[in-house]
């Protein structure tokens, strides 16, 4: 299990995107390595196939960019993947542990965490007390152990030192004792993946990371993730804008109409028919 | 116009047995909505609940009142369980009514004629606090008597076990709420899909936190029956929860000494504008139609007044006296 | 016209509170009355004995009450009895009933209490034939079925403001109680002391008055306090105080006692097979029907209507599409506030006036809308329909005075099986 600082593997030698050269870019692709595996999971809301994924694997150590025109299913597939919502049937592994009627808080236990397309900074909070909140196994978050302080207050120094030290990367140290709510989106964004590191996740799962941040702060939410990465960590983000995606993203996988029409190296998506047809092709519409 | 008396009124009030009851109430309403964000407005049923269960072990099954006390909060804790998993799930709307409608499910049963070998029916239950009574350690010749400003000794006795008791609830919630426990609770109230995702059980906190407030609603209604001798159906009408949310929002949501501020001033409030009133209508200059029209009519305008506060506190303050009102801000959005 | 409205809201409140607060109802002492019938029609000359029973616990040094009657040609007796608490037993001396005539429980005796001046206990014997033993359970039930449609409809048609007020501005309004009592109240006002006009007048009025009401509330309290931009559970505190005020106003103003129309109280029922009604309660069925059917119409075809339900179904996109938001919301208050006040004029016409009427009908609305989903008319008026019907007929099997319970019970199963109501849709995470 990957600890704050400490990558749980040696760094790769070559870059992460190297242990897929070999793997061909077609849908449901097996990969060498998968930290996530979703086999026929499907939903349907009313008459409307949401989601409805044959076979999908997501190598470990990675960036995995889910694209896909709106209402093809990203955001669904993150809520089922994640507790978050049930599908009609279906299962999928979680670093070899069967995920299917698990709930949230357990997926986010087992190192799974997600952040969401709106922000969800708790707005009265204090931006530390937000932080503090990611941390796993804080044991005064029990009731007993609550009314007695000594059993938790030093761990509750460790992790406002790790707190400390995430709010710095993520220049947010100036904003440490205000309220949440008095943050600006693109501020919120930046907490809320702060916060999830807090919980030390080995896969982190991104809904829409850069809706609503200004040019200034994307530069910089960019440059996290890849670090993420950097540090051994696996991520799967969501995003409409093409750039990038293309940028950072190891592997890219596209869904259209709930299931997936494509997957591969950046490269050969851009090149890929289907996806121009289904998704490029397509009359932009533009997000609210 | 004798407004020392009415001063002396209100103070008594404020640090009467029925404050002190409030002051529970809220407590345990704070840690539900202050806290945790659960909309229940049904605290009077947790208080029903532990009075009830307190006076029918003791008259109904001729137990000891020792034994009744914690068999009533009990009571009110398995309640507050039994309530919480069908409702902790809804959203905040629908828990509102749903929570007011299980106090009110409550009050029919206790008060229906199939219940009156346990429960009394609409007579209730008398006979309760005898032994509360006996271990009075004061002697007679301990009472305070300034003019209208009077307790006895039994009164005393009452006082200083309410009061210490809600010292005792402002102390634990304090604790818990400053623990990263309350921390969890309050990310609930934020926004518990956010709690969810950072791997904390919503269902079980939502569910401690119902449990907590619900025992601490039951102490109160325990201290009803300590102070009134018994139980009947008609103390525990849907108007107690709002009055206990009057007191609450009054003293400042969310705050460990809000609440019990908030049930001293309500109910100085109200009985010093009752005795207002009275002394209002005693005096020779007011019209004729005036003191007719006030005539007798004095709780009425009181609780009339009440509910125009809880409105003005609403659009004007409603962070209350301690609150902070950033975070009513925030909340707006 | 905003102006106007508001005043003409605030006076009709007003003329209801300046009037003499009406202590002629509470000097009438309290009493037991009821009526003796078997299923061929009244049973006269049985003689009822009340005696009041003294609870050593608090004997309170009064003598004791005790008092007899007999029923009269109608069935009918009434006993008065002192104006202070008490408890009674209310008995039925058998001996005295008709050859033929049985009393179907085995009780002669119901214990009863008083704690209200001018209260009203209703004490009703079950007789029979002792041939026949009573009527069948169908039969019963018939009779609760039309009582049930007769409250089901009165709910209905006071929820359907409720829900639509939810729909339009997502509040759930507490003070919807108390929009159903200012209508039986002013009806009875207005019937009974003031212009003493007939009360098809009366009630015309109220709904009028109601109406007032309701665009008062909306122009001069809802619509700046959402241009505050009030969080939602503020709104709802707001409208808890205002239900809190409201009762109180009633109080000083209608006193606290049970009170009733002038006309149309005493009527002799239709028999119709198993099922007998008065006049009075079959108008109160055709009217609400009609007007039920009416407001759907005006919902389903009429511009407003249709604004009503696009608001209803997402204000923002209702905005952009040109729809004058605030307008609709305004006229959603003014008819569901007017249909409030006709519904409690037929609450007061079935049951009694009363200054926290429509509190206690509060919990029976919030039922009806929950079953039939927050927000949409249909709904409101489906689930009063079967809210009204489930009370009712689980008389035939469970104590009347349990009665409310299985609405209660009904709402909180409905949220059991879907927690969004039966009709409301799932919120989408993320």
């Amino acid at each position: 299990m990957p600890t704050d600082g400490n990558p749980p593997s040696d760094p790769p030698v070559t870059s992460p995107a190297a242990t897929l050269t070999a793997v061909p870019p077609t849908p449901g692709v097996a990969k060498p390595d998968p930290i996530l595996t979703v086999d026929h999971v499907a939903r349907s809301f009313g008459g409307l196939q949401a989601v409805d994924v044959e076979h999908l694997e997501f190598q470990r150590g990675i960036i995995t960019g889910l694209i896909g025109p709106n209402g093809a299913g990203k955001t669904t597939l993150f809520n089922l993947l994640t507790g978050f919502d049930r599908p009609d049937s279906g299962q999928w592994e979680f670093d070899g542990d069967e995920l299917a009627h698990v709930r949230a808080h357990k997926v986010a236990e087992q190192g799974m965490v997600r952040t969401f397309q709106l922000t969800k900074a708790l707005t009265r909070l204090s931006v530390i007390e937000n932080m503090k909140l990611g941390a796993r196994h804080q044991r005064g978050e029990g009731f007993f152990a609550a009314l007695w302080p000594p059993s938790w207050h030093h761990y509750e120094r460790e992790i406002e030192v790790r707190a400390d030290d995430l709010l710095e990367r993520f220049n947010l140290a100036h904003m440490r004792d205000e309220y949440a709510g008095t943050m600006s989106g693109g501020q919120r964004r930046l907490l809320e993946m702060a916060r999830a590191l807090m919980a030390d996740p080995e896969l982190l799962m991104l809904d829409e990371p850069m809706a609503g941040v200004n040019p200034a702060l994307r530069q910089s939410l960019l440059g996290h993730i890849t670090d993420l990465r950097d540090e051994g960590r696996s991520v799967i983000f969501i995003e409409h804008d093409m750039d990038v995606v293309m940028g950072i993203s190891d592997w890219v996988v596209v869904l259209a109409e709930g299931s997936v029409i494509a997957e591969g190296p950046p490269a050969a998506i851009l090149s890929n028919d289907d996806v121009i047809d289904a998704y490029l092709g397509a009359p932009t519409t533009e997000r609210d | 116009m004798d407004l020392i008396t009415v001063l002396l009124d209100g103070l008594r009030a404020s640090v009467g047995p029925n404050a002190a009851i409030f002051a529970l109430l809220a407590i345990g309403l704070n840690v539900h909505f202050g806290y945790t964000g659960l909309t229940n407005f049904g605290q009077v049923g947790f208080m029903m609940v532990g009075a009830y269960g307190t006076a029918i072990f003791v008259t109904t099954w001729g137990g000891s009142l020792w034994l009744g006390i914690p068999f009533g909060l009990l009571c009110a804790g398995v309640f507050a369980v039994l309530l919480g998993i069908p409702t902790l799930r809804l959203r905040a709307d629908y828990f509102a009514i749903t929570t007011i409608a299980a106090a009110e499910i409550i009050r029919f049963l206790i008060r229906s004629r199939a219940a009156t070998d346990v429960t009394g029916g609409p007579f209730g239950l008398q006979g309760v606090s005898g032994s509360f009574r006996d271990i009075n350690p004061y002697p007679e010749s301990w009472e305070i008597s300034f003019r209208n400003f009077n307790f006895s000794n039994q009164d005393l006795w009452l006082l200083t076990v309410a009061w210490v008791l809600v010292a005792l609830c402002t102390f634990v919630v304090a604790m818990l709420v400053r623990a990263p426990f309350g921390r969890v609770l309050k990310s609930i109230r934020e926004d518990e899909d956010a709690a969810r995702s950072l791997g904390k059980n919503v269902f079980s906190y939502k569910m401690q936190s119902l449990v907590i407030g619900g025992v601490i609603g039951g102490l109160a209604g325990v201290v009803d029956v300590l102070n009134t001798g018994g139980a009947v159906p008609e103390g525990f009408r849907a108007e107690t929860t709002f009055f206990a949310y009057t007191a609450l929002i009054l003293g400042g949501a969310a705050t460990p000494i809000g609440p019990v501020v908030g049930a001293m001033l309500f109910w100085f409030m109200r009985v010093g504008i009752e005795s207002f009133i009275r002394e209002l209508s005693a005096q020779s200059w007011p019209p004729d139609w005036l003191t007719n029209f006030l005539d007798g009519q004095e709780g009425v305008i009181a609780v009339a007044c009440m509910g125009l506060t809880l409105i003005l506190l609403m659009v004007f303050r409603p962070q209350g006296i301690f609150g902070n009102r950033e975070e009513v801000v925030l909340d707006a959005d | 016209m905003r102006r106007t409205l508001v005043t003409l809201g605030l006076i009709v409140l007003a003329l209801g509170l300046m009037s003499a607060p009406a202590s002629a109802q509470t000097d009438e002492p309290p009493r037991f009355e009821g009526a003796l019938e078997d299923a061929s029609g009244p049973v006269a000359d049985v003689r009822i004995v009340v005696t009041e029973v003294i609870d050593e616990a608090d004997a309170t040094g009064d003598e004791p009450f005790a008092g007899e009657t007999v029923s009269d040609a109608d069935g009918l007796w009434v006993i008065e009895v002192p104006d202070r608490r008490g408890t009674y037993l209310v008995e039925i001396d058998i001996a005295t009933l008709p050859a033929g005539v049985a009393l179907d429980e085995e009780d002669t005796a119901r214990e009863s209490s008083i704690s209200r001046p001018g209260q009203v206990r209703v004490i009703n014997f079950a007789l029979g034939g002792q041939d026949t033993g009573g009527t069948s359970t169908f039969d019963q039930v018939a009779q609760a079925t039309v009582n049930g449609v007769k409250l089901g409809l009165i709910i209905a048609m006071c929820s359907i403001g409720l829900s639509l007020i939810y729909g339009t501005t997502g509040l759930i309004n507490f003070a919807h109680g108390e929009l159903v009592t200012f209508g039986a109240a002013l009806a009875w006002w207005l019937n009974t002391q003031s212009l003493e006009s007939g009360l098809i007048l009366s009630a015309a009025l109220a709904v009028l008055g109601g109406t007032l009401l309701g665009a008062g509330v909306e122009k001069g309290i809802m619509a700046p306090l959402r241009r505050r931009k009030l969080g939602s559970f503020q709104f709802v505190v707001v409208t808890i105080g205002m239900s809190l005020v409201g009762r109180q106003l009633f109080q000083l103003w209608i006193g606290e006692g049970n009170l009733t129309y002038r006309q149309y109280q005493i009527q002799t029922p239709w028999d119709v097979g198993p099922i007998s009604i008065t006049p009075r309660d079959l108008t109160i069925i055709v009217v609400s029907a009609i007007v039920l059917v009416g407001v759907a119409t005006v919902l389903q075809l009429t511009r407003l209507g249709k604004g009503m339900r696009a608001v209803s179904d997402n204000a923002d996109l209702a905005a952009s599409s040109g729809i004058a938001v605030n307008r609709v919301i305004l006229w959603v208050w003014m008819s569901g506030a007017g249909l409030a006040a006709l519904g409690g004029v037929f609450f007061g016409l079935s049951e009694v006036v009363k200054f926290d009427m429509g509190f206690r009908l509060l919990l029976l609305m919030f039922a009806a809308v929950v079953l039939g989903g927050l927000g949409t008319a249909y709904g409101a008026m489906v689930g009063g329909l079967v809210i009204g019907l489930v009370t009712e007929i689980s008389t035939v099997w469970v104590e009347p005075e349990l009665k409310f319970l299985w609405a209660l019970l009904v709402l909180i199963l409905v949220l059991l099986i879907r927690p969004q109501g039966i009709l409301g849709s799932k919120e989408r995470v993320g």
